[in-house]
């Protein structure tokens, strides 16, 4: 009965997030160009046309676009999971397990570098990186998207990490081994559940950014997906179709990341034999 | 060797062109590349989304293009601040008069127009014998089709952009032969009145975008559209059309006028090879490239004698708007038209939506107008702020050197853990925030960079007049409320599913996990724009759906409440899936035996939820409250995309405020870094009450 009851919360839960999304799979199955809000309509012919195009899209010089972005959003997603995570756990075990000075003023600066609104720094930093010979290069936009993920990653980790007993590793240190032992063989392995939510938020920070990739770079090929989709948006109109299968495409990746990611996420289980 | 050589000898061009338009010019391009191999150029298309920004921000660093089409509204800009390389010794001749005229600034020519864009009115063949040809056959028009069950006209009737032609058929100006906007006028007035009129009868449809019109026009529930050339592509296949120019009034003759925008090639000031870069610009400007651009691009190129070639003069969908070039008005980018904008838009919704009469909602523009364009602040002495900051800069870094004395030194490997990511943090994300709060003691005028001090503080927080919604305390009161609302809700909800997709029994839970984070998965840009469209008083998803229950339709962007309602259901939308991620993170780690312990002891599902199952994520949760309360106080996009601020910028909040000093009301960076810097203050406070409160729970 209560199981029923819940299927059907969920159910409806369900119905009514994705209602908005149907909209956009809607658009982008048909092929015209036009944005499916006013009408009703349920009744068309479904083609992968828009997709094709999106998907073929050439440049005059007949290298393939789509494939060279997509190309290097995953590179730059995955490298900006990667970098993110490294520092920030590392820093979130500092944070977590040491007392040192200096300790309260890197707290309050993770927290504090979120709260400037992103309108007047994307100059400064477009000189910072032109002076550090990274612009046009993938590997600024690593760095920009992974010390803006950072601060939440850190806060994340470390509240975890607070709430690992601290006994195993203790016996990790006492058997001989190192502070760095004790960080990668306990630590990280219990805490892989937060390491997903971060994984995830890291990936999507890059995933999704638009105007840093649009100004930092200036080769199409060396574009990332969102800047390719925001093409599809003119000075005077969209490309709906192109865009929403566009947008479809963006956001397949992340799902199956996730889908992944999720059984990190197991509720309920005394993980690895700790009680709390 | 050969490969270098060829590159060092490309002329880059950037353009935001699409699909016909860029198929023209890229067919010109190549054309040229054959002729020219030494001189050979490389298009590139960028998205027109913050194009104009990339140009201000690549060009003085050396990494701009060599050439660029962009409107002209931004020449006077740009050549002010020496982007433009000014052109001589270019023969303008074979140039329709009209769109060279607006490339010049102080009697110097800055680039050389490539096509023009205006708006004419385009019917429904099927739909539309014959066309209303003068103003006032309007009415007896928009009757016949209405009986016919369908609207005479849609057009985006809210866009002042798309009022100007009535205004100018009403024998109207925006500005005043001395350059200042005057815009309660009687022409105005009756421009109103006339359009108010077509909404009233519903004769148009409300709350048109582009996008609506578009829909409208292909399904046949419209009968014509006022549009530009770039209408074309949006017409459906085997919709037929007439085009041709605006009414025109029986009785003066006058026509209805619409804004004229001239699309320009421009050369920038760091051109690597500016003769290679100008000579392959008159060329594409020229009849050779102008007749590519329009056979291939439909372009209404500006090159007059191709309008007299049979090729161009025989396309019924592209001859209208050469007539209509001589009865429009070109677009002036004078800070005080630049000024107008907003105002005069917010008059004509207010007149649209029945809230004043014409001549009020006029007056109180002029009066907005007048607020805009006050002098600027003064340039002051820099010296004292220097001492001041100096020594507030020493004094701050003694109290933190004594406070860190205070606590013991700790492990090294504290520090090697920590060193990269403060590093990082300090490069990328604390000095380009030290040099944007810079900014904002100086004024910015497009070009040139004046010390001004705390004059634009001074100014923003001087304005007490709580009636007036730019008025700084009172968008902080809705960025307040909207911060405190969307983080109840994305809490409230993402921990009730996260509790509902924990349990390891729960069948499917892999699918309902991933279906519920599509909203963070998905781009959304688009899914607030589909947001919008279900807010839509006559078409939206959700009247229809209250008009099932039996509720009278809303207008959802007419009230304050309800556009802000509009505007929170989205973004809730869009951000319970981080909360709920976050929370199964947390709760990951909850024993079952707590839980199954707490009900063995007779515990009700409530109290295991707050005694136990909310303090142990706690530790997870509130970082993400906290953060996300001050992602959410900077989250512009949604009330940009969504309300776009209406009702008259109520549901601004104060990033939105930002942004549109920066990049809407005339490019005042410093202003909008003084916005910045007090956006940054109160999130600071704002999170020092927090760990006050949480210190005092604790």
């Amino acid at each position: 009965m209560r199981r029923i009851a819940v299927h059907s919360i969920l159910i409806a839960v369900s119905i009514g997030v994705l209602y908005p999304v149907l909209w956009v799979v809607k658009m982008a199955f048909t092929p015209s160009q036009t944005f499916a809000g006013a009408s009703t309509s349920w009744n068309f012919h479904p083609t992968l046309a828009n997709f094709h195009d999106v998907v073929s899209s050439h440049d005059l010089a007949g290298r393939w676009l789509f494939g060279r972005q997509l190309a290097n959003s995953i590179v730059v997603a995955f490298a900006v999971t990667f970098v993110g995570l490294t520092l920030s756990t590392s820093a979130a075990y500092a944070l977590s397990r040491f007392r040192f000075r200096g300790r309260e003023a890197s707290l309050r600066a993770f927290l504090i570098s979120q709260m400037f609104p992103g309108v007047v720094t994307s100059i400064p930093l477009y000189v910072l990186l032109d002076r550090l010979g990274l612009l046009n290069h993938l590997a600024g936009l690593v760095l920009v998207y992974a010390t803006t993920a950072v601060p939440f990653c850190v806060f994340m980790l470390k509240g975890y990490f607070d709430s690992l007993p601290r006994e195993l590793e203790e016996a990790v240190l006492l058997d001989g081994g190192t502070h760095f032992d004790a960080f990668w063989r306990v630590a990280l392995p219990l805490a892989r559940p937060a390491l997903a939510v971060t994984a995830l938020f890291s990936f999507l920070t890059a995933w999704n950014e638009f105007i840093l990739a649009y100004i930092f770079m200036s080769q199409p090929t060396a574009f990332t997906l969102p800047v390719a989709i925001q093409r599809y948006v003119g000075e005077y109109t969209t490309e709906w179709g192109h865009f929403a299968a566009a947008a479809i495409l963006v956001s397949l990746p992340v799902m199956v990341l996730f889908f992944a990611l999720q059984k990190h996420l197991v509720g309920g289980l005394t993980a690895g034999g700790i009680k709390g | 060797m050969i490969g270098t050589l060829l590159l060092a000898a490309q002329v880059v061009l950037w353009h935001s062109y699409r699909e016909d338009e860029q198929r023209g010019l890229e067919a010109a391009v190549v054309q040229w590349n054959r002729g020219h191999p030494d001189q050979a150029v490389d298009p590139v298309a960028v998205p027109h989304d913050g194009f104009a920004y990339k140009i201000e921000a690549a060009i003085p660093h050396g990494q701009g293009p060599d050439v660029w089409i962009f409107a002209h509204e931004r020449i006077a800009d740009w050549s002010h601040a020496q982007l433009l390389m000014p052109l001589s010794g270019v023969d303008t001749q074979p140039f329709l008069p009209a769109t060279v005229e607006s490339l010049r600034q102080g009697g110097q020519l800055y680039g050389l127009p490539l096509a023009f864009k205006t708006l004419a009115l385009y019917c429904r063949s099927d739909l539309v014998p014959k066309p209303p040809t003068t103003i006032d056959e309007i009415d007896p028009f928009c009757r016949a089709q209405r009986s016919a069950g369908r609207f005479c006209l849609a057009y985006e009737a809210a866009s002042f952009y798309h009022h100007a032609p009535w205004l100018h058929g009403e024998g109207g100006t925006i500005l005043d032969p001395t350059g200042r906007p005057h815009l309660a006028t009687a022409p105005a007035v009756r421009s109103l009145r006339f359009v108010r009129k077509l909404v009233e009868q519903g004769w148009i449809p409300e709350e048109t975008t582009g996008a609506l019109v578009g829909e409208l026009f292909n399904q046949g529930r419209a009968a014509c559209t006022i549009n530009g050339p770039w209408f074309r592509g949006e017409i459906q296949a085997g919709v037929a059309v007439t085009v041709l120019p605006l009414p025109k009034h029986l009785a003066t003759g006058v026509r209805a006028a619409p804004l004229l925008t001239v699309e320009a090639g421009l050369v920038s000031a760091q051109a690597q090879r500016p003769e290679a870069a100008l000579a392959f610009l008159v060329w594409l400007a020229g009849p050779e490239g102008a007749r590519v651009r329009a056979r291939i691009g439909h372009q209404p190129v500006a090159v007059s004698r191709l309008w007299e070639e049979p090729e161009l003069a025989s396309d019924p969908l592209l001859t209208p708007f050469r007539a209509q070039l001589d009865a429009s008005v070109p677009m002036v980018s004078s800070p005080a038209m630049r000024a107008t904008w907003e105002p005069a838009q917010q008059a004509l919704r207010r007149v649209l939506r029945g809230a004043f009469e014409p001549e009020a909602a006029l007056r109180d523009a002029d009066r907005q107008i007048a607020l805009a364009l006050a002098p600027r602040p003064r340039s002051v002495s820099p010296i004292p702020y220097v001492w001041i900051g100096g020594a507030g800069a020493l004094a701050l870094l003694l109290w933190a050197v004594r406070r860190m004395r205070l606590s013991p030194r700790g492990p090294a490997i504290a520090y090697a853990y920590l060193a990269p990511s403060l590093l990082a943090l300090l490069l990328l994300a604390l000095v380009p925030f030290a040099v944007g709060a810079g900014i904002s003691l100086f004024d910015y005028d497009g070009a040139t960079w004046r010390f001004v001090g705390g004059a634009q503080f001074r100014q923003i927080l001087a304005n007490h007049d709580l009636g007036d919604p730019l008025n700084f305390y009172f968008t902080l009161a809705i960025t307040l409320l909207w911060t405190f609302a969307n983080v109840t809700l994305h809490v409230a909800i993402g921990v009730l599913l996260a509790l509902l997709l924990r349990d390891p029994w729960l069948r499917l839970r892999g699918l309902y996990r991933v279906l519920l984070v599509v909203p963070w998965a998905v781009p959304n840009y688009i899914t607030a724009l589909i947001w919008k469209g279900m807010f839509h008083r006559q078409f939206g998803a959700i009247n229809h759906l209250l008009a099932v229950l039996g509720i009278a339709p809303v207008s959802w962007f007419s009230h304050f409440w309800t556009a802000f309602t509009a505007n929170l259901v989205t973004n809730v939308w869009l951000g319970f899936p981080f909360m709920m991620v976050v929370t199964l993170g947390a709760l990951a780690r909850l024993p079952r035996e707590l839980e199954e312990a707490a009900l063995l002891d007779g515990a009700s599902r409530g109290q295991l939820v707050r005694r136990i199952i909310l303090p142990f994520i706690a530790p997870q949760l509130v970082p993400a409250v906290v953060l996300g309360a001050v992602w959410t106080f900077n989250m512009f996009n949604v009330v940009f995309l969504v309300s776009s601020g209406e009702p008259d910028g109520a549901t601004d909040i104060l990033v939105s405020q930002a942004y549109r000093w920066a990049f809407t009301r005339g490019h005042r960076y410093g202003y909008a870094a003084a916005f910045a810097v007090l956006i940054f203050v109160v999130l600071w406070l704002q999170s020092r009450w927090v760990r006050r409160f949480q210190r005092e729970t604790a």
